[in-house]
């Protein structure tokens, strides 16, 4: 199994993914985590407006077997939630990258998200 | 170390995911867990269940020590025929619970679970010696049998050709398609003594094989094969969990312990209080007459909620009331089911909980089981 490890991304050792757009980070999980989880069936996102810290847990996906924490990669404040996935949580497994983004951080340390893996060294992580 | 099951390496070259249960190395999924749920609901599917534990038991009393050890009556079983049942201590609670088949008038074969082989052999050893009934041998045979389920409907079009000929034992049968519910059959295969048995933990029709380790893999491959043309699939213990959950069959460690009774689990049926002394009959009868502090009841999520899981409080009329003990999303139903202990009152099917879910309550209605039925 090959996972998907786009170059234009950053990536926490727990499986996020980061897009940098200017202050504004997206994040969501990578196309490793989806496959490992499997069959996403519930997700739960944070409150608009939440301060989080870099290691912060603020998100929950469920597959049929287990619950995960999902922890936010950078620290700021959440700015906005993709709605769509709650409503459609297979968007997760299906577009892990695009239409299965989780929510987006303003940023309050833009270096943390130089500190983040880059993708050669994600994909060493996961074996790839 | 984690111990391994023969299948081990055909479930690395299937590209199986393993996981630790019961201190086994398993295949947990091989594809996805509802993709092979809904294989064995629609079509078939092969789970390796070697991990399970084989317990020969013999001689001219073994029916009158099984009797007074176990809570079902053995005594209705013919021989090549099988029943559920359970293995008491004094106070009620579940040491196990089990199969137990008839292989002949003195053989009996009992199916326990894996995580309890070591809890169960030392006790019928110890009753073994307690009721000094003489002549009576038992044989833990787990370590040298594997063992696995084919469930779904379509098993029953390649059975015959995967166990070619009559039956040579337990029920005489033609063709192993004839085996009724619960009956169990021996078939020779490469030298060897293989059982067969109507039987499963899917809700599905299906068989289960207990044969000898050193041909497990080849019986394995050959299902394989053999069911390519209705598209059997390999299917892990999470397939196998979430099918035994909707159709509300307990789980050692999940519904049953050693302090919770077959009564309160709402196993009455398979507990025979008429057929004379047994383990913990006294409690059990007490129990069935006046009825238990806790019973268990299968539930149902009624709104948009993440899956019930075992450990989540629930609450009744604002009072925290008990427990979930099984809970997943079923992925028959797309909807989160689950089984918990909650006071009688509230055991009844329409009765309203709340599940408690990472600090926040979703509502949920208890439902008669099994929560799936076709």
């Amino acid at each position: 199994m090959s996972s998907q490890v786009p170059v234009a991304l950053r990536y926490a050792k727990s499986h996020e993914w980061v897009k940098a757009d200017g202050d504004i980070v997206t994040v969501g999980i990578t196309d490793h985590a989806q496959h490992e989880l499997t069959d996403i069936v519930f997700v739960e996102l944070p409150q608009i407006g939440r301060t989080v810290a870099s290691g912060e847990a603020c998100a929950v996906v469920e597959s049929v077997k287990t619950a995960s924490d999902i922890y936010s990669p950078v620290s700021g404040k959440i700015v906005a939630v993709n709605e769509a996935v709650p409503a459609n949580p297979a968007l997760v497994n299906s577009a892990p990258y695009t239409e299965g983004w989780l929510f987006k951080v303003a940023l309050s340390s833009k270096p943390e998200v130089e500190a983040l893996l880059s993708p050669a060294d994600y994909l060493a992580q996961i074996g790839g | 170390m984690l111990k391994r099951t023969p299948l081990y390496t055909a479930h690395q070259k299937a590209g199986a995911k393993l996981i630790e249960f019961g201190g086994w190395e398993m295949p947990v999924q091989y594809s996805t867990i509802v993709d092979e749920h809904l294989c064995v609901r629609r079509s078939a599917g092969i789970f390796d269940i070697s991990h399970m534990g084989e317990v020969f038991v013999s001689g001219a009393r073994a029916a009158e020590f099984l009797n007074g050890t176990l809570t079902n009556d053995i005594r209705k079983l013919k021989v090549g025929g099988g029943q559920y049942t359970l293995m008491c201590n004094e106070k009620g609670g579940v040491i196990d619970d089990l199969y137990a088949y008839r292989l002949s008038d003195d053989g009996f074969l009992l199916i326990i679970n894996a995580s309890r082989i070591e809890a169960d052999v030392p006790w019928l050893e110890s009753r073994l010696k307690a009721v000094g009934i003489d002549g009576v041998e038992l044989d833990n045979a787990s370590d040298r049998s594997g063992a696995v389920a084919l469930q779904g409907p379509r098993v029953v079009e390649f059975i015959d050709r995967l166990f070619p000929g009559p039956s040579v034992g337990g029920t005489p049968v033609a063709n192993a398609s004839e085996l009724k519910k619960n009956e169990l059959g021996a078939w020779r295969i490469a030298e060897h003594s293989v059982w067969l048995a109507r039987t499963g933990y899917s809700g599905e029709d299906g068989f289960e094989v207990v044969a000898p380790a050193a041909i497990i893999e080849a019986i394995w491959s050959q299902a394989l094969a053999l069911g390519h043309t209705v598209c059997l699939q390999p299917c892990g213990l999470g397939a196998r969990d979430t099918l035994r959950t909707e159709m509300c069959y307990p789980l050692y460690g999940h519904e049953l312990d050693e302090s919770t009774t077959p009564i309160e689990a709402g196993l009455g049926f398979f507990v025979s209080l008429d057929k004379g002394n047994f383990v913990g009959r006294s409690i059990l009868a007490e129990q069935k007459d006046r009825g238990t502090s806790k019973k268990s009841a299968a539930f149902k999520m009624t709104d948009k909620s993440p899956p019930p899981r075992p450990g989540y409080p629930i609450w009744v009329d604002g009072v925290l009331a008990g427990t979930v003990v099984s809970g997943t999303q079923s992925p028959s139903l797309n909807t989160g089911i689950g089984i918990g202990y909650v006071p009688p009152g509230a055991a009844s099917p329409g009765s309203r909980l709340e599940i408690e879910i990472r600090g926040k309550k979703f509502p949920a209605e208890v439902v008669k089981k099994p929560i799936f039925r076709k």
